[in-house]
């Protein structure tokens, strides 16, 4: 293609990406370098029905004053990434100190609230993309071998999850583990124990949100796998079954290699899309067992005092996260398009 | 209003009546030439019934609409910095009127108190250094909601200190009654975060360094706090900590529960005939705040609901929004359906028998909740960090710390402290 036609086919998206992508992210950097003003506070009567009371109160001119000095905020530099509620670093650095050893380090580092949004996170991201990506494989092989009169219903019903509205689905599971809610009793049942109660237990809630996860993330792998089922090559298949082949050693030397591909696309997509797990914590009211950085953006942004930079500060370390754990895919199809090319 | 006027703290609910009585009746448009008016605020039956009558303003010009949602905290500030405003009023509490004028987001309403403000009552009227900044139409607190019903089967009066309640719940369970006697809206986050600041000001406690934004919980009383929390939690469903206002009802209308401290302006359902067995509604009973070790203060905090007025929209739109909330907390709201659902500040109120749990607690020298401009910063840092204790992961010592440490690195970034 002629440079000049190569620009104009590539123009349109390169804005678009330029104003939906690289712009926000810039403003996402800036903000989080950025923090409100010193507040200006002074003492001031409140009274209401109850009475009054000597209080505070932020006095607004004087806060006007000094953001039309600098309109931006405090630049104050990577200071809220390195503070407690982020990256902790000094919290760290006191740690190492004191701890009595590397279990007791470790324990203390997961009390810090990113490092144990993290642990949550990295956890459910490693367990849930692989297992949601094979869930939906099987579930792609056996609607493929069933008849073709049957395969209509079974589409849609193995892609149910999927349709359902996440915090519905989410919702539903929650009720029906509640100690008193029909899965929640059978679990009592089957442990013996009528005290047990999922919400209750950190280890549980795990598992609760990590299952769920697989449930409503394997619906997006079978469509995609199912497709990919449809171009596998009939003649290998057919020479393969003549060779001998037993069903799992044509799955395991014809399919899976000819599938690999489209894993590593799911598999991008699905670890990006993991680790911004949000809306089980929500809706399970998981939030006291399981955290992850995208409820602390919500909970920055949702609480009565809005934390924007500390928002942005852990926006900006998600997409850092995303970047880190997407490296190994990202080099691998570096290369073999390198190797297409020579 | 003859008997009920006895009572010291309904004297300064009504305490104002006598300026009332100026202004003539309804007309249509209520009276408005034009103008906008945008409802946002919280759902539930008193601010629904404030809202409807606001409705009625509408026509000829002004146009009148609501948006109710539990969600109204996230959305009211962004909703309100815009200039024009999209709501023209917020309708908030206690706690929520500080984010909005922390961003200043409000406008003081004194000029037009004066103008339409003839039929408040003074008492009405929330001041924030000396300027009206919201007009308050309920009083709303925490207080004991018991079953009659099981403390007669156990042979108890109704607990009056913490102490007593969890007395009463052990003797509850041990008697084989109900094996999680005590409710409470113990969700982690804000609901959570709430309980300790009441059980903390039950004993005594001072959240801040007086007069500083530094906070000060991490001592013997935030410690004992705790540990009556724990205490408490002992006897609960275990899913305690996903249980808010709206499963907490539900539990307690379901006969699970016997004993909770809970909202006044929720109990008129828990005694209504719909969603529990007779047995459950008619021996549902409120009583006073409890207080604990041994403290005179109650260990729960007052709470008032009212309207403001946008800054950011034009005095039309802003007189038309003051005329039409006027309209919607006025004494044209009571009646027999409306009169339970919360302990009005308007003229002609007439508490039920289920009101009686505020205006005791308002009675008991009850604190009212903290207004200050770092005070929401400190609740979420409470929401999210007293789960651990509860659940056993640390003790309550590091519990406090997490806190103190979390709150201020968010007040550090906010400019609160240096």
């Amino acid at each position: 293609m002629k440079h000049r036609t190569f620009l104009w086919f590539f123009l349109p998206s390169a804005t678009a990406m330029f104003l939906f992508i690289a712009l926000p992210i810039f403003s996402v950097v800036t903000q989080s370098v950025f923090a409100p003003h010193e507040q200006v506070i002074r003492e001031v009567e409140n009274c209401s029905v109850f009475g009054c009371t000597k209080a505070t109160q932020i006095d607004q001119e004087a806060t006007q004053a000094l953001r039309e000095a600098e309109p931006m905020g405090r630049y104050v530099g990577a200071a809220i990434y390195a503070d407690r509620n982020h990256l902790a670093l000094s919290e760290i650095g006191a740690l190492w100190n004191r701890s009595s050893g590397p279990v007791d380090f470790l324990g203390q580092l997961l009390n810090l609230p990113f490092y144990g949004a993290l642990a949550f996170t990295l956890t459910y991201t490693l367990l849930v993309t692989p297992l949601a990506i094979m869930l939906g494989f099987l579930i792609a092989l056996a609607v493929n071998a069933v008849p073709r009169f049957f395969r209509g219903p079974m589409i849609f019903v193995s892609l149910l999850p999927m349709i359902v509205t996440p915090l519905v689905g989410a919702l539903i599971l929650f009720w029906m583990v509640d100690a008193r809610g029909i899965l929640g009793a059978v679990i009592q049942m089957m442990a013996g124990d009528p005290n047990l109660s999922v919400k209750a237990s950190t280890p549980l809630m795990w598992t609760m949100l990590i299952v769920y996860g697989i449930w409503s993330t394997a619906p997006f792998a079978f469509v995609i796998y199912y497709a990919g089922l449809q171009t596998v090559p009939q003649d290998t298949l057919e020479s393969a079954m003549i060779d001998g082949a037993s069903r799992w050693e044509r799955i395991r030397f014809v399919v899976i290699p000819h599938l690999l591909p489209l894993t590593t696309f799911m598999a991008l997509i699905k670890i990006m899309d993991n680790f911004r797990v949000f809306e089980p914590i929500v809706s399970f009211s998981a939030s006291a067992h399981a955290q992850s950085l995208s409820y602390f953006i919500y909970s920055d942004l949702g609480g009565e005092t809005r934390l924007l930079s500390s928002a942005a500060a852990t926006s900006v370390l998600t997409i850092l996260g995303v970047v880190v754990l997407l490296s190994p895919v990202l080099v691998r199809t570096w290369r073999s398009f390198g190797k297409g090319a020579a | 209003m003859t008997i009920s006027m006895r009572s010291l703290a309904l004297m300064t609910l009504l305490g104002a009546t006598a300026l009332t009585g100026g202004a003539g009746g309804a007309m249509a448009g209520c009276g408005i030439p034009a103008g906008r008016v945008s409802i946002i605020g919280n759902e539930f039956p008193a601010i629904q019934t404030v809202a409807r009558e606001a409705m009625t303003c509408a026509g000829d010009g002004v146009t009148v609409k609501s948006n109710l949602t539990a969600d109204h905290q996230k959305i009211n500030v962004p909703g309100m910095q815009g200039n024009p405003a999209e709501y023209t009023t917020a309708i908030i509490s206690t706690s929520s009127i500080m984010a909005l004028m922390n961003e200043d987001v409000i406008r003081p309403l004194d000029d037009l108190v004066a103008a339409h403000g003839q039929d408040l009552a003074k008492n009405q009227l929330v001041t924030i250094d000396g300027k009206v900044m919201g007009v308050a139409f309920m009083a709303n607190a925490q207080h004991l909601v018991y079953r009659q019903d099981v403390l007669e089967k156990i042979g108890v009066e109704p607990p009056r200190t913490y102490e007593e309640m969890l007395a009463a719940a052990e003797k509850i369970r041990a008697e084989g009654i109900m094996q999680y006697p005590l409710g409470g809206a113990y969700m982690a986050g804000w609901n959570l975060a709430l309980e300790f600041v009441n059980m903390y000001f039950g004993m005594d406690g001072e959240l801040f360094e007086p007069g500083t934004a530094e906070v000060s919980i991490n001592n013997e009383k935030g410690i004992a706090a705790l540990e009556m929390m724990k205490a408490l939690t002992a006897y609960m469903n275990p899913d305690f900590l996903t249980h808010d206002s709206n499963a907490t009802s539900a539990e307690w209308e379901a006969g699970n529960t016997a004993l909770m401290n809970f909202w006044g302006s929720r109990t008129g359902v828990l005694t209504d005939d719909e969603g529990a067995p007779p047995e459950v509604y008619e021996n549902t009973k409120v009583a006073g705040p409890l207080t604990v070790a041994g403290g005179s203060t109650p260990a729960t905090t007052l709470w008032w609901d009212g309207w403001t007025v946008a800054k950011n929209i034009s005095d039309e739109d802003a007189a038309a929004t003051f005329v039409a909330m006027a309209k919607g907390s006025s004494p044209a709201i009571l009646n027999d359906d409306t009169m339970i659902e919360a302990v009005w500040m308007i003229d002609g109120y007439m508490p039920a028998e289920v009101n009686q749990g505020v205006i005791k607690t308002m009675e008991a020298g009850t604190k009212p909740y903290p207004t200050l401009p770092y005070m929401g910063l400190l609740h979420t840092a409470l929401g999210d960090n007293i789960a651990d204790f509860l659940t056993g992961k640390e003790d309550a010592a590091t519990t406090l710390s997490d806190i103190e440490a979390a709150y201020t690195a968010a007040a550090r970034e906010k400019g609160f402290l240096q």
